[in-house]
């Protein structure tokens, strides 16, 4: 090791100590405490005491707010205190759930709510299908053998680390009516189209900006499968002279099945819940044509002249049982794939 | 050639494909950001022009005795065929009314289509200050760089703990915690924004920076994560430490947390990300303009009225260019925290 790699090294050991150092002062004063209550409770109840911080911020943080929800479902009202608040039985349920076909969101007495299910089913239809597709098949070409797949992997994966208001911003501006994309479609000789107008072009943006910035995530968890399959079976395979098409139909694809399941049922879950892309890119418009369950959520809680806490209480626990079974099923697919 | 094959024989189509794929991927991955990067130095002027420049090119502007403001400088091809650079006073309909910069008492009349515009390459820069300096935004960005960097210790402190105690120890009631904990990880903060947001003004956190550090603080995957991972720790080593009189809050710190270090690095590098980039939850608790983060100041400052690319712009790049360095240095960390723990 040359004298300059030595100094710098010391420099930044001398660097690290310096900012572990306060950690260790705090861990150091805590320890006075924290012996004197494991004399006085004895070793073996320590565990709680290390479990104690945690649980005390679950606990505030979302197992009463977990019950309270239920509670403000079940109330009407503005008022935010619970105590301030009417009993008013399962009416915000019926209230939502009134509909004279569930087929057609108009028919509904709350019209935005179903509108927001409607989206929101529509989205994930086609986000979750695309993002698996080519998430699948990224994963597949950045595991065979190519040059510089490290590079590759990174432009693949990057957006993902972007926040969903940034990924937003950048494709705004791409689309906007004067942007570089209605710039291309007029060199080429065709008219300009005001994207965020046409609901069909702003649930289509919104698809494809989700599936841009989400894709990387699940393209990782393919390509950690595809890595996991045993390469002699690829060398056997070649041996008999299969052909490719085969190799991917009888091999690949069965062998990557359970991680497969794994990515479509995150991406379900994820799906369910979109709403900060879209909110920035869209602001849910035209109309409610890309409104999803969470910015209705959003909206009526939050945003509305009158904050109608039940319902958004109401809708919040409607959108937690979805989340529920979708939840469920992930567990199951996950046991079936690390249990084989 | 990008595909080195095993083997000899003619192309196969998949070669081709990958090769187009991996190109045309790399443009619509990494084209966007660039065009970002791009736009956020153009002035206003540069912006709104339609078909828009890939470079940074501004009009030049020159001062002309008798005007206020700069006029916009242009090559004109006058009618006797020879060209001259004027300067623009105004455009009437297809009529541009122009001045030379040298002899400004003359006007010329000018058909528009017999003018083109004089440019230079120019990097705005003021698009990245005026914002720092005229609006919020250093206030936004010290935001959140408090709330990222009190909400990560805050994380590691208080999940490392519980990990600790999940692991370490065999205690009753272990089995019911750690499904606990993974029930919790069940419950998203949209399914319980109403009664969290009731908790938090009962607190008395509404508006404070606390209402956005707090309640993420526990995480159940940070928990899943290190507990994993300290699991893996040799028993012999506590007992050791335990024979040599060491309390357990000194095992925790002096001999599990060191060798955790690279879980704890995951979990750090997630918090990190989690909570720069968050957005929903500080929308809703963060209502006033002080206490606004970078993420809720970009979402108010593009949703007014008259919407200030040229700054949205920059400030967008400024928002994304701690990601990017965390990224560029920590890549491994990341990819391979993702891909084994299948969380992000």
């Amino acid at each position: 090791m040359s004298d300059a790699s030595t100094d710098r090294m010391s420099v930044m050991d001398r660097l690290t100590a310096l900012a572990a150092w306060p950690v260790q002062a705090l861990f150091k004063v805590l320890d006075y405490p924290l012996s004197a209550i494991q004399r006085l409770i004895g070793t073996h109840r320590m565990p709680w005491i290390f479990l104690l911080p945690n649980l005390a911020f679950f606990g505030v943080f979302v197992v009463i707010p977990l019950f309270i929800n239920f509670a403000f479902s079940l109330t009407g009202g503005t008022e935010l205190f619970l105590g301030n608040r009417v009993y008013t039985g399962t009416e915000q349920y019926g209230f939502l759930l009134e509909c004279e076909t569930f087929g057609d969101p108009v028919t509904c007495r709350e019209d935005r709510f179903w509108k927001g299910i409607y989206n929101t089913a529509v989205f994930i239809f086609f986000q979750v299908s695309f993002l698996v597709l080519f998430s699948l098949i990224t994963a597949l070409i950045l595991n065979r053998k190519i040059r510089a797949r490290g590079f590759f992997r990174a432009v693949f994966f990057f957006p993902v680390l972007l926040s969903p208001v940034v990924v937003a911003l950048i494709w705004k501006w791409i689309l906007l009516r004067d942007g570089i994309l209605n710039a291309f479609l007029v060199s080429m000789g065709l008219d300009k189209i005001l994207f965020f107008v046409s609901p069909e072009w702003s649930m289509f943006w919104a698809v494809f900006v989700s599936i841009w910035a989400n894709m990387g995530f699940y393209t990782l968890i393919l390509l950690a499968g595809l890595q996991a399959i045993q390469p002699d079976l690829y060398e056997a395979a070649e041996m008999d002279g299969t052909s490719r098409e085969r190799v991917f139909w009888r091999i690949t694809l069965p062998l990557l099945w359970p991680n497969l399941l794994v990515v479509v049922v995150l991406a379900l879950i994820k799906g369910v819940q979109i709403f900060d892309e879209v909110f920035v890119l869209t602001g849910g418009g035209p109309g409610t044509a890309t409104q999803f369950i969470v910015q209705y959520i959003y909206n009526t809680g939050f945003t509305e002249q009158v904050q109608n806490f039940g319902l958004a209480s109401a809708a919040s626990v409607v959108l937690g049982v979805v989340l529920f079974v979708l939840t469920m099923t992930q567990l199951a697919a996950t046991r079936a794939r690390d249990h084989g | 050639m990008l595909t080195a094959r095993r083997g000899q024989g003619a192309l196969h189509w998949s070669d081709v494909f990958t090769y187009v794929y991996l190109l045309f991927g790399v443009l619509l991955m990494f084209g966007p950001v660039i065009w970002l990067v791009m736009s956020s130095f153009k002035t206003p002027a540069g912006l709104v022009e339609f078909p828009p420049t890939f470079l940074p090119l501004g009009q030049v502007e020159v001062p002309v005795e008798g005007y206020d403001e700069p006029l916009l400088l242009f090559d004109v091809t006058m009618e006797d065929g020879t060209t001259r650079q004027l300067a623009q006073v105004r455009r009437i309909g297809i009529i541009s009314q122009m001045v030379d910069p040298a002899n400004p008492g003359d006007t010329i009349k000018v058909p528009i289509d017999q003018r083109t515009k004089v440019r230079e390459f120019r990097m705005a820069v003021e698009n990245y200050v005026d914002p720092l300096e005229r609006f919020n935004f250093v206030q936004y960005l010290q935001n959140s760089v408090v709330v990222t960097v009190a909400a990560t210790l805050v994380t590691l402190l208080i999940n490392s703990m519980a990990a600790y105690g999940l692991s370490i120890y065999e205690f009753r009631g272990r089995n019911a915690i750690m499904l606990f904990v993974i029930g919790t990880l069940m419950i998203p903060i949209t399914v319980i924004l109403v009664p969290v947001y009731l908790v938090v003004t009962q607190l008395g956190m509404i508006n404070s920076l606390w209402a956005v550090i707090l309640p993420g603080a526990a995480t159940p995957t940070g928990v899943f994560l290190l507990r994993q991972y300290m699991l893996t720790i040799p028993k012999d080593l506590i007992e050791a430490a335990r024979m040599d009189n060491a309390s357990e809050w000194a095992i925790y710190s002096k001999v599990v947390l060191p060798l955790a270090m690279p879980a704890i690095a995951v979990l750090a590098i997630f918090s990190i990300m989690w909570r720069w980039n968050e957005f929903l939850w500080p929308l809703i608790v963060l209502n006033r303009s002080e206490v606004y983060t970078l993420q809720v100041g970009l979402n108010a400052f593009q949703g007014e009225l008259d919407v200030q690319w040229h700054y949205i712009l920059a400030m967008t790049v400024v928002t994304l260019i701690p990601v990017v360095v965390v990224f560029a240095f920590l890549q491994k960390f990341i990819t391979t925290g993702i891909a084994s723990s299948g969380m992000k």
